[in-house]
């Protein structure tokens, strides 16, 4: 199936030029609390991706009925609503992904890409695009979340998904896994430095300086 | 009908709230199930880790039947409470939480391995962000450790977390609860540190007060069965 331009731009902004966190700065406050080990970081951008995508059709079907005053608070029960669901699912069928999760499965509620989302782009558009704009910046997203965690954990731990990769003989030539990776204040130095790359890449994105 | 009017409005919410509620009442009631299923599968898998053995959730069942011999209850003086024995979760001591304080007594274990009974104990206790919990398995002079197991809430990944590694909890494997017929636990000290008074282990390196609150449940929990342990010291020396 060929997409339209404009289809595209929905599905593949979020990507890159439109990013949630690199470029919108959303989502920080999670992409701070779950992105010291890669596993979790990857849990984490497949269920705001579920989540964020659903969300948005819903709100997108009933965008045309919601009362103007209420409409924060329909978009808050529909999220809660589906994040529950998304947590009784994994208790149910993935167990052990659900107790890793703990309680970030529950604080996705409070991401603001999934209320920003609700906010600008599920309101004023069809049921379709939404999807696509919730899956777009799921990914979005999850991408940063899993280059943050892939630093993190290399650095920090010396492992990736939990299996050993620094050789031995490094550790043995005098090597230490950097703890200080271990702490959030880091994450915001990766993001940075995401940042940092992504904007030298594209300079229309660089604010102007006097 | 005007979408902007207060009658619209709350009829609107109203409908809204009845919905999710059923939606989600109905979700929980069709998993229930499985959940408390997963959950008794996680508890024997947890009891089976305490005793160094990983087996995945599917093996779970018949490995505990095979291993755990008897579970009970005991009270504060560390007896046996009558009626109270079974291993299946239907049964008190299975069902009996330690920090419930409507709980008739305290769970014991009863595992057989190679020959030899080991008595398992549940623990729980406070991290940093949550709740901690362990179980811990004893050989049968009430004192030496023969393996544990920890878990948590949530815990910081990469550093309270790491309780959970087989790496912490290995390190008590063979540590003495007691010293001198002297309920003493085991101490969880900062790396590098030693305790002179007590076994020790070492705790986790930035992850201070998770491993402060592993050193208080192995203190509070464990010291509940303090008289339990001393009726199999004094029965097996």
């Amino acid at each position: 199936m060929a997409l339209s331009s404009k289809t595209k731009a929905v599905l593949l902004g979020p990507l890159n030029k439109n990013n949630p966190v690199i470029v919108q700065v959303l989502g920080i406050c999670s992409a701070l609390a779950v992105t010291s080990k890669l596993e979790p970081s990857i849990v984490m951008a497949i269920a705001v991706t579920i989540v964020v995508a659903f969300a948005n059709v819903i709100i997108s079907l009933l965008r045309k009925s919601i009362p103007n005053r209420i409409r924060i608070i329909v978009q808050l029960v529909v999220a809660a609503a589906l994040v529950t669901i998304v947590s009784e699912v994994l208790a149910a069928f993935a167990y052990d992904v659900n107790k890793q999760l703990s309680v970030f499965v529950g604080l996705i509620v409070t991401n603001c890409i999934l209320m920003g989302r609700l906010e600008a782009f599920a309101l004023g558009n069809g049921p379709w695009p939404s999807f696509l704009d919730g899956i777009g910046n799921g990914l979005g997203y999850g991408a940063i979340l899993i280059v943050v965690g892939f630093f993190r954990e290399l650095l920090g731990s010396g492992t990736l998904l939990g299996y050993p990769v620094i050789p031995q003989g490094l550790y043995d030539a005098g090597y230490e896994n950097n703890g200080l990776m271990m702490l959030a204040p880091m994450a915001i130095l990766l993001v940075a430095c995401i940042i940092w790359v992504h904007r030298s890449k594209n300079k229309e994105l660089q604010e102007e300086t006097n | 009908m005007n979408r902007e009017s207060s009658g619209y409005t709350i009829i609107y919410a109203s409908v809204m709230v009845v919905i999710v509620a059923l939606g989600l009442a109905f979700t929980h009631q069709v998993l229930s199930d499985k959940q408390i299923a997963n959950e008794n599968t996680d508890k024997m898998q947890q009891i089976l880790r305490s005793l160094n053995l990983e087996v995945t959730a599917a093996d779970t069942q018949n490995k505990y039947s095979e291993l755990v011999k008897n579970a009970y209850l005991v009270n504060d003086e560390g007896k046996r409470l009558e009626g109270t024995e079974g291993i299946t979760p239907d049964d008190p001591a299975f069902s009996t939480e330690l920090g419930d304080a409507q709980a008739k007594g305290l769970p014991v274990y009863e595992a057989e391995v190679d020959g030899s009974t080991k008595y398992i104990i549940p623990m729980s206790g406070t991290g940093l962000w949550g709740a901690i919990w362990g179980y811990l398995a004893i050989e049968a002079d009430g004192s030496a450790i023969y393996g544990s197991e920890f878990g948590h809430a949530g815990e910081t990944p990469g550093l309270g977390a790491e309780i959970v590694t087989p790496h912490f909890r290995n390190q008590f494997q063979g540590k003495n609860l007691f010293r001198e017929n002297e309920f003493t636990s085991v101490a969880v000290v900062k790396p590098g540190q030693t305790n002179t008074r007590r076994d020790y282990v070492d705790g986790i390196s930035g992850g201070t007060i998770t491993s402060k609150g592993v050193d208080d449940m192995l203190l509070n929990s464990v010291g509940r069965y303090k008289n339990f342990l001393m009726n199999l010291r004094t029965a097996n020396q």
